[in-house]
């Protein structure tokens, strides 16, 4: 399943967020949306999942999604967002609760994607017995059991410290390439981005436009930190990001 | 050699230098047990004492092992369980209509935006009226009987359970909400799994507010034509200026004043286990 955005443009008040974005997520892909603090990356993700509406343009679903797909469009979140009240498998089966479901296939479901990130031994236990790199694998695993057309991340690894970070960003590199899933990745970290995205998208400060997209044709497999093209890429996008950093770093926020 | 040598400097040095003071002490509750326990034994101690010797005269407090027989007397007369189980009654029923109603209607108050727009206004002009004061209506209400006991209990419990409850509701974590929708989650599973779990706690600790107050109440409610319970029985001594037998009223409903605290806390520990 493809997206295309269409010239959307949002306002809060007399306060224009974001201004004619137009853009196309292609199936099987990453598309990276990085941009300085404050550019509407986040907010055009929740419009790319109907999470909130945009003031003008629109989000379109081209095709449609596998028929055991039960959220075409699925969130991973920054703060995780796991029910504090119940354990990782319940937190899971949460999700497929109001499918048609029986118990067995609900089962089923969450102890595949319990063993794909590698939970299974943790399916009892409440999310405040775990570490903030295993909460984020929940959230992952529960993304994963509604077999979603398109994942959507809102800074999943921001909330990480940066060795857990390398840990989830390998992980996620394989899950992506046993099976290839289309995803809208928001960060603003820059590594991260060149490391998952076939397709970057670069916005400028508030209100947010597209800067400029940048395809990365080297396959996710054959990319590691350390690879020139990769660096290069990095490099690029921080002489394109560095000015607009800087002045949305000196604006006053708007509340 | 060299690293040795450090070492050497290390030690040589500490004792010329000035060991850093301590100054992160204090302003942390710690848990001291039995200080409670031996406060009340003190001023136990010093009623008895005080009674005993003549310099707190019978007329302006009751000596504490006179208070003790006359509890003695009142169980072994059979007469302690004939005003308890009334005033018990009373209690569990004015509580339990005034919390599910309060819970309920808090819930609302929390879901939907016009319940809460034509609610509130109302919840805050009800809270603050001294419940006794419409004891006569109740009467007028719900007759001289029961009905009107029951009716002043639930009341009186039911604005604080409200409040507590929207509150509760609107502290739930909207980021776990929209969790919820962003899975395509039904409205009702939503409120069902998210919402009342999350405004659990607060739910509870509103609770205990309105348990409270229903004790109060319970002295107000049994003030009209009532011949047995708790508070008929603290009311008769009052207005025979019956010291002894007024502090053992008073006694019961603090122990049950605590039992219900006790009972709330184990509550607490069973539905909140989740909580860090």
């Amino acid at each position: 399943m493809d997206i295309q955005l269409q010239n959307i443009g949002h306002h809060y008040g007399d306060l224009s967020i974001l201004d004619d974005i137009s853009l196309s997520i292609p199936n099987g892909k990453i598309v990276c949306i990085v941009g300085p603090s404050g550019c509407g990356k986040s907010t055009l993700l929740r419009f790319i999942g109907g999470l909130e509406e945009p003031s003008s343009g629109s989000v379109i679903q081209l095709g449609t999604p596998a028929a055991d797909c039960l959220n075409p469009l699925t969130y991973i979140f920054q703060d995780f967002a796991l029910l504090p009240w119940r354990s990782v498998y319940d937190n899971i089966s949460l999700v497929l609760e109001d499918h048609k479901l029986t118990k067995q296939s609900i089962r089923q479901i969450v102890d595949d994607v319990l063993g794909r990130t590698g939970l299974t031994d943790f399916a009892k236990a409440l999310p405040k017995q775990l570490s903030g790199g295993m909460k984020q694998r929940v959230a992952i695993a529960r993304a994963l059991a509604v077999n979603p057309a398109v994942l959507l991340m809102d800074e999943p690894l921001s909330a990480l410290d940066s060795q857990t970070r390398e840990l989830l960003m390998n992980d996620l590199v394989g899950l992506w390439l046993r099976t290839p899933f289309t995803a809208v990745y928001v960060t603003h970290n820059l590594a991260e981005a060149v490391r998952l995205g076939h397709r970057i998208v670069v916005l400028s400060r508030r209100p947010g436009k597209i800067r400029k997209i940048i395809d990365i044709d080297l396959p996710l497999q054959a990319r590691d930190t350390e690879h020139p093209l990769l660096v290069e890429h990095q490099k690029e996008l921080w002489e394109l990001l560095r000015d607009e950093a800087i002045a949305a770093d000196g604006e006053l926020l708007r509340v | 050699m060299t690293s040795k040598g450090a070492v050497e400097t290390d030690t040589s040095t500490a004792p010329t230098g000035k060991p850093v003071v301590f100054r992160g002490k204090g302003f942390k509750p710690v848990p001291r047990p039995w200080v409670g326990v031996a406060v009340f034994i003190v001023l136990l101690a010093i009623a008895e004492w005080g009674t005993r010797s003549g310099w707190i005269s019978a007329l302006t407090l009751p000596r504490p092992s006179d208070v003790l027989l006359t509890f003695i007397e009142l169980f072994e007369s059979g007469l302690l369980f004939k005003h308890l189980l009334p005033s018990l009654s009373r209690l569990f029923v004015g509580a339990t209509l005034g919390a599910v109603a309060g819970i309920l209607v808090g819930v609302l108050i929390g879901l939907f935006s016009y319940v809460r727009a034509g609610a509130v206004p109302v919840v805050a002009a009800i809270f603050p009226i001294p419940k006794i004061a419409l004891l006569p209506l109740f009467v007028i209400w719900f007759g001289i009987g029961e009905g009107s006991k029951y009716a002043l209990i639930a009341f009186g419990t039911f604005t604080p359970t409200v409040v507590a409850t929207f509150g509760a509701v609107d502290n739930v974590d909207r980021s776990l909400i929209r969790m919820g929708q962003s899975f395509g989650l039904g409205w009702f599973s939503i409120v069902r799994k998210i919402v009342l779990p999350g405004a659990m706690p607060g739910i509870l600790s509103g609770l205990r507010i309105s348990l409270a107050i229903a004790i109060i109440l319970l002295v107000a409610a049994e003030m009209l034509g009532a011949e047995y319970g708790i508070g008929a029985y603290i009311l008769q001594a009052g207005s025979l200026y019956d010291l002894e037998r007024l502090f053992v009223g008073v006694l019961i409903l603090s122990l049950l004043g605590v039992l219900l605290s006790f009972a709330i806390g184990r509550l607490e520990k069973q539905l909140l286990k989740w909580r860090v």
